[in-house]
């Protein structure tokens, strides 16, 4: 069986491959390809699956070698996957919500001159993200670390011609190499302190170092998932990303690649666990974050963005929990693939409304589309009540267990971490409600667009409805299935150990806090949205809806600091490598110009100056001479 | 009588030639200097060579009349096309030969 | 006595230099096939060269070895090691794409009769420098390899000088006043290095009573030859001043930018991915090999400066408007890495400089190649002339991009591989170092993609937007070098299974052992 791993990987390449490099000939079928070649992955991720599910809990980690990649002396890197439960669970959701996106991409895409290239990077993203979530050491993940960064990339900028678009690729991927910084840094790290970089023998042997060391590594795979996973600070690419296609939002900047971090901290769970100072600025990062993403996503009234913010906050959930060590990994992963589906269902359904509406992204400018939009509206209220927590609905089981995992984390951290989970759920539901409400209910306030033409809203076609009605299963079903039994945790446990701590608050305590802040939530959002009509142009707002509309001023600073400063700093060192390094060797040139001009002087034709040159030399060659001899 | 009287008279001759190159403009008398340094080597080879009983001054002697001769054919020759295009027989009015 | 190979290898594209020049004047075409036909011959003995050399053999193989200057104990001997014949394996391959990606560069304007273009000599030029390279990466006598070191300035100033960039922003004189610029400077850099390096080379000989490296290395081992260690700094430091220009290593940089700038596409190509290789391989042979000790003693000031090539050139990079001088900047960025990891004296960091010279041989020719094709259609190298590029032209925009990612050093590309090498051995010995030098990813990544960004993408510029794509000589020329790239990024084990060996045998040579992982270490 293992020698189906690389096939996983190697089916969705070779439809990037064929698409990029087939030319127009392949234009009409290409999507197909795609399409077809993703569903081929999942295909074989599910008969691997069902393998597995054949064996003991113990005996399921599959490995896989397929060549030496960079054999030198002392150092040894491998193409090489491992398939566990964790893997496994991302090879799945990777998969199969990919396929779905490729499949709500054929319409989406339908009247895009470059759909087929669109298909090639889709496919280019699967490759490199289940390299990422396979491979069996580091320097490999890495490989699909940056390549799930190209992909994204060049669907962030897929409508180049739009500067915008451009400019929100470079950022994203300038800002993820920052964090690929820190990648490289902590494999680098592992280099000295183990020999290899390779998953088993690094995590095997954590306990064999020092606390130091171990915090030094933790606090640079940090840095590398704040950057992939926009956690704070690195998180101001995320909102520009949303400039992509609504597919590529759905898929890589909310189900799959941005939860990649998360992957990376579950996957060292072990370097963490020696590393307390590493797993509390994990867990304040994951704090931080889930707040900030909720501000921003209540102010926003670009639809996608307010989506981004939401998938920030929820991702900010899955590192605080991924911060509490073995009583939160499960959790991190549950809610991570419950949150793969009823996010990516959310941001279909925007790209469903944004279809019906040409293109128009902002809120404000909606209203009352329920009913022009049945099957948009039941999904996309299906997802909604997903993530605000609605009981018996996905995010309800897999975001009650975070929050009841921050109180049981102990101390004062517990409840100052459990504070802000819940502080986060009350604005999840303050937002979301904001969104739905906006989009769905109210009066209609369209606008004319730049044609002068109203909006005629209509249902998508059925290649973008079907993927949609799926994921809405998944974010009704999903919660529930993984949580009856507990059968999710079981599946992880031999990878990451499950810790149940002690809560100094019962399940029951916190499910009816949840309950509580979710319903002043909802009510809030419908007293300012619900009840009374909406502006078309948004009010000047608090100080508060200012800087969270700008993402918090954190783009200002950037800009000021890290921009005009950078400018100003390679201005002045181009100016200073013209005229002072330069300047030295012109200087040096020109002053052995000017004296050679001086020495000129002397040649100045006059024959009898010559000869008095000429006998003054003899004359001292001949005194010179003899005074040697008297000497 | 003593040959080092002869030397003296040398390096009376040989100064006066090299007075003359480095003062005078005229490129005739500059050239007779020259020849007149030119024959007060010859007359200071010759007193060495009776000085040291043996031959060898007296014919490098004869080669320096050989040159000497040649030099005069080839720096005569110059001073004539010289004075035909310039029509004029200073040393110092011969500089363009610089940069 | 068997076939001399190396010589073979190094004298037929001479001969082919010839051969192009006697050309009559109209028959432009037959030259410009014939010097194409002598590089592919000579790549043919490259390969043949690379398949006879046994890795696990002796250090220098295919040896020749006859007497030369018996006087002055000069020998022509050559040999080569792992890291030779990756390089002559680089120049042979990279010369035909040079010579096809410059095809038309040296053809007769049709509009101005005044400025006729000697195409003959532009090509005949190009086949005598790789000939010049590739004996120098041959040449195990000091003196032998002096001599091509330096002659190699002399058709590379022609080439700068005598044929350059037709895009150009001025008129026709200011462009003529700034190509002699640039040729000059460049003569005159690399012969302050080269007369240093003489002075050098005689010290050695008088201290040494030879030329023959592996000679002098074998006494030094043994102790049989024992240098003052004042006399042995100091020709260390003229031997690496003058590779130290040629690599080029910052303060000592400023020629390439005007060099490349000035220069043809394909000129600039052989400038930096081909005969800036020697100074960094000489390093490599030379110094280390000839003066450890003073390597050991000079390694802090040489990783400082490594450094600051890295940082410096890249914020540079990111400063320029013109494109080419924006790849000139870049590659005094990865010249940094080459040297760092050469002096961080870690088995990785060695082997990854070794893979880094060739990875950045492939991937600036494929970026800069791909840049001159795009100046050659809008006839400019400012960066503000382009934008939407992509649009009209998609293969042109697609193959810039992934010289740019191979340049940005993207894992799955072959420099990655190297880069990260040069950056896990610095980091072995030298913390502080590796991480500075982590910065330089950061900061190619935003030169790469601030140029593909203002020249590809954006609005279509009116100028642009009658541009043509690739057309199959131009594509000739990279998809090879992509191909090349791509496969050399995620199978490099043929070119370390190649470079292995040499490198411990250098670590030998400075008697270092790479520091032992923490774990390892306490166990």
């Amino acid at each position: 069986m293992e020698n189906l791993i690389a096939l996983l990987v190697a089916a969705p390449l070779l439809g990037a491959a064929v698409l990029l490099c087939g030319g127009r000939r392949l234009d009409r079928v290409g999507h197909w390809l795609g399409t077809l070649l993703s569903a081929a992955s999942f295909v074989i991720g599910l008969a691997l699956f069902t393998d597995m599910l054949g064996k003991g809990a113990e005996e399921r980690s599959l490995h896989q070698h397929l060549f030496s990649w960079i054999p030198v002396e002392g150092f040894k890197a491998d193409v090489a996957f491992q398939l566990d439960q964790l893997s496994m669970t991302f090879v799945l959701l990777i998969s199969g919500v990919g396929t779905l996106i490729h499949l709500y991409s054929i319409g989406y895409m339908e009247h895009d001159e470059r759909r087929r290239r669109f298909f090639g990077y889709l496919n280019l993203f699967l490759a490199a993200m289940l390299l990422l979530v396979l491979a069996d050491n580091y320097l490999l993940l890495y490989v699909g670390w940056e390549g799930v960064g190209l992909a994204s990339y060049l669907l962030i900028g897929f409508w180049q011609h739009k500067p915008s678009a451009a400019t929100a690729a470079k950022k994203a991927f300038l800002v993820n190499r920052v964090g690929d910084m820190g990648l490289s840094i902590a494999i680098m790290l592992m280099f000295t302190t183990f020999g290899t970089f390779a998953f088993g023998p690094v995590l095997e042997a954590t306990g064999e170092t020092s606390e130091g060391k171990l915090t030094a590594i933790g606090l640079m795979l940090l840095l590398a998932a704040c950057g992939k996973s926009a956690q704070v600070p690195l998180q101001s690419w995320l909102g520009d990303a949303m400039e992509g296609p609504t597919p590529v939002s759905a898929l890589i900047h909310a189900a799959t690649m941005v939860t990649a971090g998360v992957y990376l901290i579950v996957r060292s769970g072990a370097i963490f666990n020696g590393a307390p100072d590493a797993q509390l600025a994990v867990t304040v990062v994951g704090a931080v974050t889930l707040l900030f993403g909720a501000i921003v996503g209540c102010a926003k009234d670009d639809i996608k963005k307010a989506l981004a913010g939401s998938t920030m906050s929820q991702i900010g959930y899955m590192i605080l929990a991924a911060g509490l060590g073995p009583i939160g990994y499960v959790f991190a992963i549950m809610h991570l693939v419950t949150h793969g589906f009823f996010k990516a269902g959310l941001f279909l359904g925007a790209g469903s409304v944004m279809h019906g509406m040409n293109d128009e992204v902002d809120m404000r400018k909606y209203g009352g589309l329920r009913k022009y939009m049945p099957v948009t509206f039941v999904t996309f209220g299906l997802g909604y009540l997903a993530i605000i927590g609605f009981p018996g609905l996905s995010g309800f089981f897999s975001k009650d267990k975070i929050i009841e995992a921050a109180f049981a984390k102990g101390g004062t951290e517990g409840w100052i971490l459990g504070s802000v989970a819940l502080l986060g759920a009350a604005i999840t539901a303050y937002y979301m409600t904001r969104v739905m409400l906006l989009t769905f209910f109210g009066e209609k306030r369209w606008q004319p667009d730049a044609q002068g033409e109203l909006p005629h809203p209509h249902e998508s076609p059925k290649s973008m409805t079907i993927p949609m009605i799926l994921l809405a299963v998944g974010s009704v079903f999903a919660g529930g299935f993984f949580s009856i039994g507990d059968r999710f945790m079981h599946w992880l446990e031999p990878v990451t150990h499950h810790d149940h701590g002690d809560s100094p608050l019962s399940a029951a305590t916190v499910t009816g806090a949840t309950m509580v802040v979710l319903v002043i939530g909802v009510s809030l959002a419908w007293v300012q949205y619900g009840r009374r009509p909406v502006p078309v142009v948004a009010p000047r707002g608090s100080l508060l809806t200012r800087a969270a509309r700008r993402d918090l001023l954190q783009d200002d600073f950037n800009h000021v600091v890290l921009v005009r400063g950078g400018e100003h700093l390679t201005r002045s060192l181009v100016y200073v490598d013209h005229t002072l390094v330069d300047g030295v060797v012109n200087g040096t040139a020109a002053s052995v110009g000017g004296l050679s001009g001086r020495l000129r002087k002397l040649q100045n034709g006059y024959a009898r100056s010559y000869a008095v040159s000429m006998f003054g030399g003899a004359a001292v060659l001949i005194v010179a001479t003899l005074l040697m001899r008297a000497v | 009588m003593n040959p080092v009287n002869y030397l003296y008279l040398a390096a009376l001759l040989f100064t006066i030639g090299a007075t003359g190159v480095l003062i005078r403009r005229n490129v005739i008398v500059v050239f007779m200097c020259i020849e007149l340094m030119l024959n007060a080597c010859n007359l200071a080879f010759v007193a060495f060579s009776r000085l040291h009983g043996n031959l060898d001054g007296q014919i490098i002697a004869f080669f320096t009349m050989v040159v000497a001769a040649a030099e005069v054919v080839v720096g005569l020759a110059i001073i004539v096309s010289l004075f035909r295009s310039r029509h004029s027989a200073s040393v110092d009015d011969a500089s363009l030969m610089k940069l | 006595m068997s076939f001399p190979l190396l010589t073979a290898t190094a004298a037929l594209p001479a001969v082919g230099a010839i051969a192009t020049a006697a050309v009559p004047a109209a028959r432009r075409t037959a030259a410009k096939w014939l010097a194409l036909l002598f590089s592919l011959a000579t790549l043919a003995l490259a390969i043949t060269v690379l398949i006879r050399f046994d890795p696990d053999g002796d250090r220098y193989q295919l040896t020749e070895s006859h007497a030369w200057i018996a006087d002055f104990g000069v020998r022509y001997e050559l040999g080569v090691d792992g890291i030779a014949v990756s390089l002559i394996a680089l120049t042979a391959l990279l010369l035909p794409f040079i010579i096809l990606a410059g095809w038309h560069d040296a053809d007769p304007l049709e509009t101005k009769s005044s400025r006729w273009r000697p195409t003959q000599g532009f090509f005949a030029l190009i086949l005598a420098v790789e000939a010049m390279v590739i004996i120098s990466f041959q040449a195990t006598d000091v003196f032998l390899f002096y001599i091509f070191f330096e002659a190699m300035l002399i058709p590379m100033y022609f080439l700068i000088g005598g044929f350059g960039d037709r895009a150009h922003a001025g008129s026709d004189e200011k462009a003529s006043a700034q190509r002699s610029y640039a040729a000059v400077k460049f003569l005159l850099y690399n012969l302050v290095g080269g007369l240093i390096m003489l002075a050098a080379v005689i010290g050695l000989y008088v201290v040494a009573g030879n030329f023959s490296i592996q000679e002098i290395a074998e006494a030094r081992a043994n102790g049989s030859l024992d240098m003052a260690t004042n006399t042995e700094r100091l020709l260390f430091l003229g031997f690496f001043f003058a590779f130290a220009v040629k690599a080029p290593l910052w303060p000592l940089h400023t020629w390439l930018p005007n060099a490349m700038g000035e220069s043809t596409a394909p000129v600039a190509v052989l400038i930096t991915a081909v005969v800036d290789k020697v100074g960094t391989f000489a390093m490599l042979r030379f110094c280390l090999q000839l003066f450890p000790e003073a390597s050991k003693w000079a390694t802090p000031v040489i990783l400082v400066l490594a450094l600051i090539s890295i940082i410096y050139g890249a914020l540079l990079a990111v400063g320029q408007r013109d494109i080419k001088r924006l790849v000139a900047y870049a590659s005094i960025s990865h010249f940094g890495f080459i040297v760092l990891g050469i002096f961080a004296m870690t088995s990785q960091g060695q082997s990854g400089a070794t893979l880094y010279m060739v990875n950045h041989g492939l991937s600036t020719a494929a970026l800069m190649l791909v840049a001159g094709f795009l100046i050659s259609r809008r006839g400019s190298r400012l960066i503000a002339d382009y934008g939407g590029v992509q649009k009209v032209a998609p293969v042109l925009a697609g193959t810039f991009l992934i010289g740019g990612l191979a340049t940005l050093s993207l894992p799955g590309l072959a420099p990655f591989v190297s880069e990260f090498l040069v950056l896990v051995g610095a980091f072995a010995r030298y913390p502080v170092v590796g991480i500075i030098a982590t910065l330089g990813i950061v900061l190619a990544a935003l030169y790469t993609l601030v140029l593909y960004q203002r020249t590809m993408t954006g609005p279509v510029k009116p100028e642009v937007s009658t541009m043509p794509d690739l057309r199959v000589r131009e594509l000739v020329v990279v998809a090879p070098l992509i191909a090349l790239l791509i496969s050399l990024g995620v199978y490099p084990k043929p070119l370390t299974d190649l470079v292995n060996p040499a490198v411990e045998h250098t670590m030998s040579d400075v008697q270092k052992k790479d520091p032992k992982p923490e774990v390892e270490a306490a166990k």
